[in-house]
């Protein structure tokens, strides 16, 4: 009862301050001060207090967007293992309804985009579908090899397995490397997307939600605070399969990791500038090629 | 063959009634074959003499002898032959003589607004607008690529960045860009009709602000103008002034560009530093007349501010200074394979491109054309003190980009150099009335390149036309070319490797 109270309280209050984590360590690498930890919590009270404009060419399917999406992904957030706490709902399988959760909130997304009739949005839309097609198999692949190795369909029984196998270590370092490209490709992060720029012509995921505003706009930032601590969380089981024993201790670790995690995706962003967009494919490729890897070296 | 053009040089004034008058016919033929034979264009544009007679009047560049050469026709009714198809760098300024006083330059391959306003005299709007009410700014015809596959986004002109408004349309393939047409016209101010009569008290704070980030550069040119006519020497002094205070503007904006650069491909630390180091520069161009953006130092005969050796000093300290920071940020960006991958080989404009849009400034020298108006056409301090030019030839962001740390460094070189050496004496002189019926020319070289003023005089000496040339102007078509079969994504990418002015070219 307790891990499901805490479970559900970091899921709730810590995404956004991973992003404040992750703007103060590119502050700091520009000799800058940056903003505070908690200014993306601000942002978004500010945005739930605001009111929010709709365009006239958008119908329903514009409004349930950032609601769809913040929903699947709180619903995806429920079946993740927090460390080396079980999650709260557990069944065989789940590790499908884990990656289509997360891939409904996408299709919601993209539609939402295409909804407002702009060239804008869906270039956007275009790219986003396109990077999806090349990074979902890395994942799948990862979830593969972990089934695999643990003989468990349910995210908690493959997460929470420390391995006998003897290529154990080996799968791990493929798994880390393939599993940070996806961390990066899917939370829009540089080199693959650039979260910060104001230029349209040049976001992929920034662009899809231009037109949102006020609460709708605050979900969304919620929602991708959301993921980015989900694949943070996903990342953090698999490099990091450490168990101290004492059940207060591996949740001290386990926010301590995840605040690493977002100083070492600061870090990323920082000494590396955007990739050209033709070259972005190559990148998502290497990911799926070392997942591959992993699960050829499981299954062998 | 001698030529009929005549010749002066920058800075200079000569009678308007001795500028060589060709028949039309002959007018086209010596430009055309003037340019075939390496002149460039520098401006040209139409003056109203007489109801119903406009003179057309050229000036082009010839850099191998610093000579400009001049010349002028005369048309009767409203229309003039075009040499825009074989001559793509007059294209824009027939548009313009189109757009200003109603003359229909016949055959002209793309003829399109340039600014969207109403004629300067009483001829009707070319495009058949009947009063000035009807022209909408951006609302015309645009190229239109047609097929399935082929999409058209259309940006601005309120953008999401802190820009000026222009409006562009790409006609794309998925992610590559077939066309790229560019549309401005929002910042138009009249200023050369707010020059007709002049020169009037507020015009140098006017000429200061045709772009706010050159004011330095158009100010220089104007104060040259109404020195030529003026017959006022500058006193040395202030000549030293002028060219510390043009290359501080320089160096700000050329800092503030990497540092753009860098940003737009999402790399922090050189775009924080620049950002900060940009602000350094325009700190030393308010010790010299308080402001960070050099208004209000020019007067026509010096400079309102002198020098005191104090400040000289504290100058130099702050130039070391900055440029050990500089030198440090931009080699961050230098040394990061990252951004390198993604400058290199993004928005080329060949050599030969740049040729016939006679583009100006360091985008024309990135694409390896040696054009810098310092060195081929002295003005002021420049005629005593040379900076070595700096030229790229990939013509590519990498380049424009490498260009401008280049020339960053030779800027400082110069103002180190002009601080220690600064001759002492008076910095102001008084300048007389000016001259009636005469035509000058003055060239500075802006940080965006060629700035080009023409002033020509009544018989009471106020201004009967005065012809301002932006390097923008020449330049903009250079950035459309340059987006031809790249990225769309690159676009932001290129256009900050231009960074080109939209109220310079909106006037």
């Amino acid at each position: 009862m307790i891990t499901f109270i805490i479970h559900c309280l970091l899921v709730i209050v810590m995404p956004p301050l991973l992003l404040g984590v992750i703007t103060k360590t590119k502050a700091e690498f520009g000799g800058r001060k940056g903003a505070p930890y908690f200014q993306p919590y601000y942002d978004i009270l500010k945005l739930l207090k605001k009111e929010a404009v709709y365009s006239k060419t958008t119908t329903w399917v514009f409004k349930a967007g950032p609601v769809v999406t913040l929903a699947a992904t709180f619903l995806a957030s429920l079946m993740l293992p927090l460390g080396n706490h079980s999650a709260p709902v557990s069944f065989a399988g789940d590790m499908l309804l884990f990656a289509y959760l997360l891939a409904l909130t996408r299709f919601f997304t993209t539609l939402a985009a295409l909804d407002t009739g702009s060239s804008f949005e869906g270039m956007g839309a275009a790219r986003e579908v396109t990077f999806a097609c090349l990074t979902e198999p890395a994942l799948f692949f990862a979830l593969v090899t972990l089934a695999k190795m643990s003989g468990s369909l349910s995210l908690t029984g493959m997460l929470t397995y420390s391995s006998s196998s003897a290529w154990a270590g080996a799968v791990t370092v493929l798994l880390t490397v393939a599993l940070f490209i996806v961390l990066l490709a899917e939370n829009c992060r540089i080199p693959f997307d650039d979260p910060n720029t104001h230029l349209e012509l040049t976001m992929i995921h920034e662009v899809m939600v231009l037109d949102h505003s006020g609460p709708a706009l605050g979900y969304i930032q919620y929602g991708a605070s959301l993921k980015l601590f989900l694949f943070a969380a996903l990342f953090y089981n698999i490099a990091m399969p450490i168990q101290t024993g004492s059940v207060f201790f591996d949740w001290l670790l386990f926010i301590a990791g995840m605040l690493g995690i977002a100083v070492a995706v600061g870090v990323t962003e920082s000494v590396m500038a955007r990739l050209r967009l033709t070259q972005v494919p190559l990148m998502l490729i290497t990911a799926t090629v070392f997942s591959a890897f992993s699960m050829i070296l499981i299954f062998r | 063959m001698t030529s009929p053009l005549s010749m002066m040089f920058n800075g200079s004034v000569m009678d308007y009634a001795d500028v060589p008058t060709l028949s039309v016919d002959a007018f086209m033929d010596t430009l055309l074959t003037s340019i075939a034979q390496g002149w460039r264009l520098v401006t040209y544009f139409a003056v109203p003499e007489k109801p119903d007679l406009h003179g057309l009047c050229c000036i082009l560049a010839y850099k191998a002898k610093g000579q400009l050469g001049i010349m002028r026709t005369e048309i009767r009714g409203n229309s003039f032959p075009s040499i825009a198809r074989t001559c793509p760098q007059a294209q824009i300024f027939e548009r313009e003589i189109a757009e200003q006083f109603g003359l229909v330059p016949s055959g002209h391959p793309w003829f399109k607004p340039v600014r969207f306003h109403g004629t300067l005299n009483e001829n009707p709007n070319p495009w058949g607008k009947k009063n000035r009410d009807d022209i909408r700014v951006g609302v015309t015809d645009f190229y239109r690529v047609d097929g399935q596959s082929v999409h058209e986004v259309a940006v601005g002109p309120v953008h999401a960045g802190i820009i000026e408004p222009g409006h562009f349309r790409f006609q794309c393939h998925g992610e590559e860009v077939f066309h790229l047409e560019i549309s401005l016209g929002y910042q138009h101010r009249g200023i050369e009709r707010m020059m007709t009569g002049g020169p009037y008290p507020r015009t140098l704070r006017q000429m200061e602000a045709v772009a706010g980030d050159t004011s330095i550069g158009h100010g220089t040119a104007h104060s040259m103008i109404i020195e030529s006519l003026g017959r006022v020497k500058v006193p040395a002094a202030a000549q030293v002034i002028r060219g510390i205070a043009l290359e501080l503007e320089r160096l700000a904006n050329h800092t503030g560009d990497l540092g753009a650069i860098a940003a737009d491909v999402g790399y922090l630390p050189t775009s924080s530093f620049c950002g900060r180091i940009r602000g350094d520069y325009l700190n030393m161009s308010a010790v010299l007349c308080g402001s960070r953006f050099g208004r209000g130092l020019l007067v026509p005969g010096g400079t309102v501010f002198n020098l005191e050796s104090r400040n000289r000093d504290d100058l130099a300290r702050r130039v070391e200074k900055a440029r050990k920071e500089l030198d440090i940020a931009a080699n961050l960006l230098w040394d990061r394979q990252s951004v390198m991958a993604r400058l290199e080989g993004t928005g080329v404009v060949p050599p030969w491109t740049a040729e016939e849009l006679g583009l100006v400034g360091p985008a024309a020298r990135a694409s390896g054309l040696k054009r810098d108006v310092r060195e081929d056409f002295p003005f002021g301090i420049y005629r005593m003190a040379s900076i070595p030019m700096v030229t790229g030839y990939h013509g590519d962001v990498c380049a424009r980009a490498m260009i401008r740390w280049h020339e960053a460094h030779k800027s400082m070189d110069f103002i180190v150099d002009q601080l220690r050496h600064m001759p002492d004496g008076i910095h102001r002189a008084a300048v007389g009335r000016l001259s009636p019926d005469k035509i000058t020319v003055a060239m500075t070289e802006g940080w965006r390149g060629e700035i080009c003023h023409v002033a020509i005089t009544d018989r009471d000496g106020w201004f009967k036309r005065y012809k301002i040339t932006d390097p923008s102007f020449h330049n903009w078509q250079g950035l459309s070319m340059a987006l031809r079969g790249q990225q769309i994504s690159d676009f932001p990418l290129c256009n900050k490797s231009f960074n080109l002015s939209y109220c310079g070219f909106d006037l």
